[in-house]
């Protein structure tokens, strides 16, 4: 009978894990697909073959610029933000075991776009700086959030509420200084309204990269540990889990991502709060879903800025189409949620 | 609470509205002196470049006090109806879905007068106001606040980015489309304010009689019913005024958030919980609210303006904050 039941558990176990591998790499698949196809449209169709020579690193007259210039940078860093977004997103939500609980939602990606706005606009920065500005303002916003919702006694709840008004001050002290600037600038700084993949240069990627690696790698080695996470404060300090040290560590990496990616292309709507929930009901309960929830945000970014671009007569931004697409979903899942009961 | 105190905070606050009229008319791009802004009103068909300016401000400022009003009274009923402190027109999402409404009717129907809009923005408030309901008071508990509160945040989220979807590829050619985004009561007319002030008024009558049946559903359904009350019709009635004001608000102003959350809060410190005085206090202090905010908009905007939706976020934003810290687990 006990052998029996191992075998059960064993057997859930093994169909579990070739459940992710499967997804995962239908997800892989798909994200290269989308990439290659951000590649080969735009004004002037190349074959397949003509991309892969630019790629090669041989100069064909048009299509190189078109393509190493314009193209893959767009790609690149669509693709590099998607993961980002897509990560940290499902690294919040699981660790406040609330799906409403993404950073878009409770305004720290907000904090970023302000440190952004102001530097572009008023300090006229441009390039590493202003990242870096972003992220520490991601960092006090996170943090001034937590501890607000800290006194008296914490919950879930309390914490988006207090985020929601957060976000409120700051997008008007955003509109604020978007008024502010001069009718130059502010065509640039639009686009921290609505997340934009325009304009983008080879420049900005290797950095993007690099922080989107490393604290992608964190993200994803400390995947256990946030699976215990999930189950609760208690029972995690219980299995033996430094909870505190373990969720610094996550938040800290998850802001570093989310504020990054949010200083390059501006608050994409609703790509951290969809990619968990997404990637969590296409593997299912019981195993790690951090690097398909990046996978699934880069394909969001990916397929909502191919579908801004062609999809219609007006060019739209790829942050408007994401908050189409989002906005049902995000009804669904509220209504999901109070159904199940589970609301704080 | 005593008559006198009614009446010195009745005196009060009528002396800062007609200081925040007089300030409204003041200060703008073009700075205008007390004595000329008088001498405006006093002669209608002065035509100096002041008074010129002067009376281009009246609608404005008639559409605030207006607004601000309606945003009062309806964010009181809301917060009586479902015995919430964070129940608010715009974190309900009610605005947004107005907004919503009259935009899709702007760029699908084609509508363009101020009587259309209403039509609209109210169809659009009534809908999102049951669904938020709808959806806030599923499963077990019914409506508590903080799930009613959640539908309402994430409710509004999705619709304003439906409604960037319709304003954006628009804004070049239309920038003046911003504004129902975010609210401001720059846009005013006289047409417009009569086209809605029938609307005001009605809200406000039903309001102000379903006034003291909601003072009973304050002690709870089981007692108001105890006391004759019967909850079901007071409620729709009440539901139905809030809908009517800041559907109708909406309408020419675009969302206006945190009027609605801050005013019955502020007044309910000054002059107690009872809903016959806090419905027109609220009145009063709505208007003074979005009138002032309206003042700072064009001050800070130092050559454009600031809308005053802005403002009223950014002064708001905070209660909501303080409101959610101060909240016991079980009750939010």
């Amino acid at each position: 009978m006990t052998k029996n039941n191992l075998t059960t558990i064993q057997k859930g176990y093994l169909h579990r894990r070739n459940r992710w591998m499967i997804v995962t790499s239908l997800l892989v698949i798909l994200t290269l697909i989308l990439s290659t196809t951000m590649l080969l449209l735009g004004n002037t169709r190349y074959p397949l073959e003509v991309v892969l020579r630019v790629l090669m690193g041989e100069e064909i007259r048009g299509a190189s610029f078109a393509i190493g210039t314009i193209r893959l940078p767009r790609m690149l860093s669509g693709l590099l933000v998607g993961i980002a977004f897509g990560i940290a997103g499902s690294t919040f939500q699981t660790m406040l075991r609330n799906p409403l609980a993404s950073p878009d939602i409770i305004g720290v990606t907000s904090g970023s776009s302000v440190a952004a706005v102001f530097c572009i606009l008023v300090l006229e920065l441009s390039g590493s700086i202003v990242s870096i500005a972003a992220v520490i303002t991601g960092l006090i916003v996170a943090i001034l959030i937590y501890l607000l919702s800290k006194g008296g006694s914490f919950s879930g709840g309390k914490l988006i509420l207090i985020g929601i008004g957060v976000q409120a001050m700051l997008s008007a002290v955003i509109s604020y200084l978007l008024l502010r600037a001069s009718q130059y600038d502010v065509p640039g700084a639009l686009r921290w309204l609505s997340g934009s993949l325009n304009g983008m240069q080879m420049s900005s990627i290797p950095v993007l990269f690099l922080i989107v690696f490393i604290f992608g790698l964190v993200i994803l080695l400390l995947g256990r540990h946030l699976k215990i996470l999930e189950l609760g404060e208690q029972l995690a300090i219980t299995l033996g889990l430094n909870a505190n040290q373990t969720r610094i560590l996550l938040v800290l990496s998850s802001v570093f991502l989310i504020a990054f990616a949010t200083s390059v292309t501006g608050p994409v709507a609703f790509v951290a709060f969809l990619a968990g929930p997404i990637a969590g009901r296409l593997i299912g309960n019981g195993t790690s879903n951090t690097l398909p929830a990046g996978l699934v945000g880069a394909i969001l970014v990916l397929g909502a800025d191919l579908i801004g671009q062609y999809a219609f007569d007006t060019r739209f931004p790829v942050g408007i189409i994401t908050g189409i697409l989002g906005s049902p979903y995000l009804l669904i899942l509220l209504i999901q949620m109070n159904r199940r009961g589970g609301s704080s | 609470m005593k008559h006198t105190r009614i009446i010195a905070i009745l005196i009060g606050s009528l002396l800062s509205l007609v200081l925040c009229i007089l300030a409204s008319l003041i200060f703008g791009a073009r700075y205008i002196s007390l004595p000329e802004v008088i001498e405006a009103l006093t002669h209608p068909d002065l035509d100096s470049l002041n008074a010129i300016v002067v009376h281009e401000r009246i609608p404005r400022t008639i559409f605030s006090i207006i607004a601000g009003a309606s945003l009062g009274v309806s964010g009181v009923l809301m917060q009586a109806i479902t015995r919430n402190p964070i129940a608010d027109p715009s974190i309900l999402g009610v605005n947004t879905g107005a907004s919503l409404f009259v935009v899709s009717g702007i760029t699908f129907f084609h509508i363009n007068t101020a009587g259309q809009y209403i039509w609209f923005a109210l169809a659009g408030a009534t809908l999102t106001a049951v669904f938020v309901y709808g959806v806030g008071s599923m499963g077990s508990g019914g409506a508590t606040p903080i799930k009613l509160a959640l539908a309402g945040a994430a409710t509004s989220a999705a619709l304003s980015s439906l409604v960037s979807a319709l304003v954006l590829p628009r804004t070049e050619v239309m920038n003046a489309f911003r504004f129902w985004q975010v609210g401001s009561v720059s846009g005013a007319t006289m047409e417009g304010i009569t086209s809605v002030l029938p609307f005001f008024i009605v809200g406000l009558i039903i309001g102000i009689l379903s006034s003291p049946a909601l003072n009973a559903l304050a002690l709870g359904d089981d007692v108001a019913t105890g006391l004759g009350v019967n909850t079901g019709l007071v409620r729709i009635a009440a539901a139905l005024a809030g809908v009517l004001l800041c559907g109708a608000t909406t309408a020419l102003a675009g969302p206006i958030g945190f009027v609605g959350l801050m005013v019955p809060h502020m007044m309910r410190l000054l002059c107690g919980p009872n809903l016959s005085i806090l419905l027109p206090m609220s009145a009063f202090g709505g208007a003074i609210l979005l009138t002032i905010s309206d003042v700072i908009g064009r001050l800070l905007g130092n050559g454009g303006e600031l809308e005053a939706g802005v403002i009223t976020a950014f002064l708001g934003a905070p209660i909501l904050i303080f409101i959610a810290m101060r909240a016991k687990v079980r009750s939010i």
